[in-house]
């Protein structure tokens, strides 16, 4: 089995077993699956309203999976990219609030601020895990409580007086366009799927084809030998960091610039930086199996809204159905070590 | 006499290429019987066959005269065969008994009865003269005890006829010794004994007969005690192999490497190196000799920049260079073979071509302003591998892929090319099969040849004799002797690295 | 410069459209009105759950009730055509969910909860076809009706109610989130127990969370440790755990007079625990939000062809939008109790009195 193919196959496979157990599922409990999955993909694709609500969603999450990627690209597994995310959301608000500025600089401003408070929120990891070997795992799960806490408690106390959001940014920051949302039916589709767009060929451009890719992929395959060849190993594994948090950041500021034009108090998570886990490891950590994976999940995230409605089927099951598939996901991961395992077995000696 | 075992005509194929093609292997009961061949020639491929990881296309087996047809290696264990694997799978927390009795527990109302487990390991112990203790856990013994382990495995799941596969690989000299031991008590008990090996002395020594393969390919058995090393190797090699390294004496000039009174720690803070002085000159090669452990890690870490030390002085062409980063070391003219080539040399998982520019990447022609200019990589990377015969299928495979052998020699390659002042070589041919360290040692003279300076680390005596111009001997973080290989033998070597007699460094031969 | 240009022109192209689409209102009132009497028996409603869910025990759960009860007196069925519900899985789900609802020609769409002011001030203004009614929340749109509830007039009665039964003049209030509708609540419970006796200390925690019954938890425990004896919640999933509390604490000791007030509908069946085959009751009374009749009253007005547009609807004591519950039959002093409920329930919709609704009236608040 070529190793193309096999990159290839077994995400697919996931999907379709995903779907396959949701199926039964849904027989066994008297749901018409056929009807179910038809909502799914009309709720996705039916109408150009949908489509753009679909590419929408599909912004934060192709950036969440680039951010996860990236760090997994050189051997750090970032599990804070909710938490970049949030600062990263709240400092690109921020900016949008604080600021009256032409919007020729008013926007790349608010957006670079996502980006740097994201990636500042991950050079703390980042630094930890280079200065004192504090796993980079434990102290990103840290972070995302202390973001979610920290920017409700700001939202609060500095950027309103006691509300539970901020107040709406400028229209000089926000990415949203009257020109996409008249496009597609009034969705919600704004300029951000571009910027998700760049930076995939960024982290494509990064890895594949400079220095400092090169060194951050070595560092991650091999880290003594980074060394023994004279590779920074310590200034690696922050660089690696504070890149993947500052698209996590970015995710933030397309969500706070576009989608919302806000920051509001959060009574919890909002999950786009944990689907970018599964984003990225459906993806495989490659930029374009990203933009798919993250395609998928996005599909699958505005579809299923459709499905009670539609199909009759109940909420609770379309959690279920999506948690398989995002199961068999995380199980792909496993089946390609397997099949790797193997293969690195059989090689002739 | 009876077979226990025959592989008769078995032809395995892969995808694109005939791993084993036509071999023929018979076990008589009671022998040591040698599976020799280079690295690549197929000699896992074949016993795979026979422990039932691999299916062959066709050919017999038989064992005990039956025809049989091991399909997986649970029928392997059952018919009495047992495999010591090469790299150990053994898990690290847990006790030796624990170990032995994964996956055979023998339990009492459904707990693990691990007191009968522990004297049933005792007996085989004792029987084999392994000298295992059973309560120990695998994390604080030795390699070779792990090994033996390893053996232990087998013989509680009632192996009859035994394969090691490169079981000295990864031994010390003494360790090697111990397991000639038990192997022949392994004989003296009844059991067979296939040795997959391409060290034609511990074949010389232990063996009483040896099938030779090449690329894939049955060349034919012969006794022991009537061949010679010369011949098995050309069997094996398919060609003269000289195992005198030829060379003309050496021409040293001025000093390269000067180290003064140097102290470092290792990593658990205690001193490894105390005072140590060593000069090397130009167009020299200098071996260190000494038992492993003493100091000769930490030394070589110090001089590449990889370790600090404490305190005295390493200079190369009279430029102060301790404590200063692996990478300013690098160009300051120091070339590096690592000792362990997967995990310090190469990054495994990058394709070949790339790892041949590790270290100077971010140089011109290979990157401008921080982007890479593959054209110049994999130019550069095509010229080392044709230079340096490093058989690959293409410069884009994976450097995981490639032998052991061909591994090594783009490490050379690579280090050498960087045309550094003193080339450190680290156990260069730790692995490696006789063609393969003909070429590496043929390399590390030419680089002499060429004024360089050569750092020469071996724990192989026949190594550090045969290509170095002079000897240091380390004990216990100094050097405690210089020596003239011509004018010294095994036993004062031996003598002085264990420490029984001192010299004052540098007063001995300087040659 | 060529993008100002372009920029420009975008923003013309929005101005057009505000003013036609307020061209379009004028008529859309006239059209909606003649189309009523043909589109009346195919009436449809349905409802967008904000994170809670349809089954929070709470006002999304009312809501709920409100249209099953709406549905089933006019013989519709659920699904499309007839009445049904969308729940949020997150925040950034309340634009699409709005919007598949009205494009799914549902004639009338509530958004239950504040936080969907700003999607419903929008998809009104795109699709004026649709009727809304936003729960909690203002947006100033014709085809709009907002729907406010005075809590603090009920939440004022259950601070009586508090003041009246504790022993141990220590009260403690659980809010949810620091949101106005929560600060009403809590603004006149204050008044409420100042206006009976002003020594009473309140205890105000706010958990940041509706969802987290755990917290809830945990923060009723610290104040029944503390000495507190009657404590009142405003946060909806969270205040859940302050029932779990209640109840283990009773159980625990049966003797121990410790009470809790539920929120937004007669939350007493959650408070029902039985020590020694005797039952008990731990919940004192609940500060009631109509959401229920709210949602029922306009969908009536609607289905009739009378709908509200742009006006917004408060639902006090006097409109019997907001009450207290039934008090608890366990209560030592209850007809002390019911009888300071009902001078101070008749002096509020005399307007006698006027219950704040800030923290800032809650200042300069006297009670007489």
């Amino acid at each position: 089995m070529s190793n193309r193919f096999k990159n290839l196959i077994v995400p697919v496979l996931a999907v379709v077993l995903g779907m396959l157990v949701g199926t039964i599922i849904m027989l066994v409990t008297g749901y018409d699956a056929g009807a179910a999955f038809v909502a799914l993909i009309e709720g996705a694709f039916g109408d150009i309203y949908y489509i753009g609500e679909t590419i929408r969603q599909v912004t934060p999450y192709i950036l969440a999976g680039l951010a996860v990627g990236f760090a997994f690209k050189t051997g750090l597994f970032n599990i804070g990219v909710e938490g970049q995310l949030i600062v990263g959301w709240l400092a690109s608000v921020w900016v949008g609030v604080a600021f009256d500025l032409p919007k020729i600089i008013h926007l790349p401003l608010a957006v670079l601020a996502g980006a740097a408070a994201g990636a500042l929120w991950a050079f703390i990891p980042g630094f930890l895990k280079a200065r004192f070997r504090v796993h980079e795992v434990i102290v990103t799960i840290m972070l995302n409580y202390v973001a979610l806490h920290l920017s409700n408690y700001l939202i609060r106390t500095v950027l309103s007086d006691k509300s539970d959001r901020t107040p709406n940014i400028h229209d000089t920051a926000s990415l949203r366009s009257p020109f996409l949302e008249g496009l597609t039916d009034y969705s919600r589709l704004h300029w951000g799927i571009v910027i998700a767009l760049i930076c995939v060929f960024i982290m494509w451009f990064i890895l594949q084809k400079t220095t400092l890719g090169y060194e951050l992929k070595a560092v991650g395959f091999n880290q003594h030998a980074s060394e023994y060849a004279g590779m920074n190993v310590r200034k690696n594994i922050i660089l690696s960091m504070v890149i993947s948090g500052a698209f996590a950041g970015l995710a933030g500021a397309m969500e706070g610039l576009g989608t919302f034009g806000y920051s509001p108090v959060r009574g919890g998570f909002t999950g786009v930086g944990f689907d970018g886990i599964a984003v990225a490891l459906l993806g495989g950590s490659a930029p374009i199996g990203i933009v798919l994976a993250a395609l998928l999940f996005g599909s699958l995230k505005v579809g299923a809204l459709n499905m009670p409605l539609e199909a009759g089927v109940p909420n609770e099951l379309v959690d279920i159905i999506i948690a398989l598939i995002v199961f068999f996901v995380g199980a792909s991961y496993m089946i390609r070590i397997f099949i790797e395992r193997l293969s690195k077995k059989k090689g002739v000696k | 006499m009876e077979y226990v075992i025959e592989m008769l005509n078995i032809r395995k194929e892969f995808p694109g290429i005939v791993a084993n093609d036509n071999i023929t292997l018979q076990l008589k009961k009671g022998e040591i019987h040698a599976l020799l061949g280079e690295n690549g020639a197929g000699k896992s491929t074949l016993m795979n066959v026979l422990f039932g990881l691999y299916q062959p296309e066709n050919g017999e087996i038989r064992v005990k005269g039956e025809s049989v047809k091991i399909t997986n290696p649970n029928i392997a264990n059952d018919l009495g065969i047992g495999m010591v694997h090469q790299h150990f799978m053994l898990v690290e927390p847990f006790t030796v008994t624990e170990n032995i009795i994964l996956g055979k527990e023998t339990t009492s109302g459904g707990k693990i009865d691990i007191k009968k487990a522990e004297k049933k390991v005792h007996e085989i112990s004792e029987k084999y003269g392994l000298a295992v203790d059973p309560h120990a856990k695998i994390s604080d013994i030795s390699v070779g005890m792990q090994q033996r382990v390893e053996i232990l495995k087998t013989l509680y799941r009632g192996a009859e006829i035994l394969i090691f596969d490169e079981p000295t690989a990864v031994l010390t000299p003494q360790e090697i010794h111990e397991l000639i031991q038990i192997m022949k008590t392994l004989i003296n008990e009844g059991k067979s004994i296939i040795l997959i090996t391409h060290k034609l002395k511990e074949i010389m020594e232990v063996c009483d007969r040896v099938t030779v393969i090449r690329k894939g390919v049955g060349i034919g058995t012969v006794n022991v005690s009537e061949t010679n090393p010369n011949e098995l190797a050309s069997l094996m090699v398919g060609r003269e192999v000289t195992f005198k390294t030829e060379k003309i004496p050496a021409d040293p000039k001025q000093n390269v490497l000067n180290i003064q009174d140097l102290h470092v720690k290792d990593s658990r803070g205690l001193p490894a190196i105390k005072g140590l002085n060593l000069q090397i000159r130009a167009g020299e090669i200098v071996g260190i000799a000494g038992i492993d452990g003493n100091g000769q890690t930490e030394l070589l870490e110090a001089i590449t920049g990889l370790r600090k030390s404490e305190s005295g002085s390493i200079t190369i062409n009279g430029k102060d260079i301790r404590n200063i980063s692996p990478r300013k070391v690098t160009e300051s003219g120091v070339g590096h073979i690592p000792q362990d080539r997967h995990k310090h040399g190469l990054v495994l998982d990058f394709p070949i071509g790339e790892n041949m520019v590790l270290q100077t990447y971010y140089q011109k022609p290979f990157s401008n302003k921080g982007v890479l200019n593959f054209k110049e990589i994999y130019k550069k990377a095509n010229s080392l591998i044709k230079e340096f015969d490093v058989r690959t299928p293409s410069e884009f495979t994976l450097a995981r892929a490639l032998s052991g052998g061909n591994q090594q020699k783009a490490i050379i390659g690579r280090e050498v090319d960087r045309d550094p002042d003193l080339l450190i070589a680290a156990q260069p041919t730790r692995g490696l099969d006789v063609g393969a360290i003909e070429f590496i040692h043929k390399r590390l003279i030419e680089q002499r040849d060429h004024g360089k300076a050569v750092l020469l680390l071996s724990f192989e005596l026949d190594e550090i004799m045969n290509v170095s111009d002079r000897i240091a001997v380390i004990y216990e973080g100094e050097i405690v002797a210089i020596l003239d290989p011509k004018q010294t033998t095994e036993q004062e070597l031996g003598l002085l690295m264990a420490g029984s007699q001192r010299k004052e460094a540098g007063e001995e031969a300087n040659v | 410069m060529k993008k100002r240009k372009f920029g420009l022109a975008l923003s013309l192209v929005l101005a057009a459209g505000t003013i036609l689409g307020a061209c379009g209102k004028g008529e859309e009132k006239e059209g909606g009105t003649a189309d009523g009497g043909d589109k009346e028996s195919k009436f449809s409603v349905a409802m967008v759950t904000d994170v809670g869910g349809v089954d929070d025990k709470s006002f999304n759960q009312s809501a709920w009730e409100g249209i099953q009860e709406f549905g089933k007196n006019n013989g519709m069925e659920k699904g499309k055509g007839g009445f049904d519900y969308l729940q949020s899985k997150s925040d950034a789900d309340y634009s699409t969910n709005l919007n598949k609802l009205s494009r799914e020609d549902f004639n009338l769409v509530f958004g239950v909860g504040f936080l969907m002011e700003e999607d419903i001030n929008k998809i009104a203004g795109q699709q004026k076809d649709t009727q809304f009614g936003i729960i909690d929340g203002v947006v100033d749109q014709p085809n709009v009706v907002s729907i406010m509830f005075k809590e603090q007039e009920a939440s004022f009665l259950a601070g009586v109610a508090a003041a009246k039964a504790t022993k141990t003049n220590k009260i403690g209030f659980i809010g949810g989130m620091e949101i106005p509708v929560i600060e009403r609540f809590e603004s006149g419970f204050l008044a409420g127990v100042q206006a009976v006796n002003p020594d009473i200390k309140v205890n105000v925690k706010y958990t940041g969370a509706f969802d987290k019954a755990e917290l809830g938890k945990t923060t009723a425990a610290q104040m029944y440790s503390s000495g507190v004896d009657v404590i009142f919640h405003a946060a909806g999933g969270t205040g859940n755990g302050l029932f779990t509390e209640a109840k283990d604490l009773k159980k625990k000791d049966p003797s121990r007079e410790i009470w809790a007030i539920g929120v937004d509908s007669d939350q007493s069946t959650e408070g029902v625990v039985e020590v020694d085959g005797k039952k008990h009751n731990v919940i004192l009374t609940s500060a009631m939000k109509g959401v229920k009749t709210a949602v029922v009253d306009v969908s009536e007005k609607s289905k009739a062809g009378n709908f509200p547009g742009g006006e917004t609807l408060t639902y006090g004591l006097a409109e019997d939008g907001v009450s207290l519950a039934p008090l608890n039959e366990e209560v030592g002093n209850k007809s002390d109790i019911e009888k300071a409920v009902n001078e101070w329930t008749e002096k509020i919709k005399n307007g006698d009195i006027t219950v704040p609704g800030t923290k800032e009236e809650l200042k300069s608040f006297k009670a007489e």
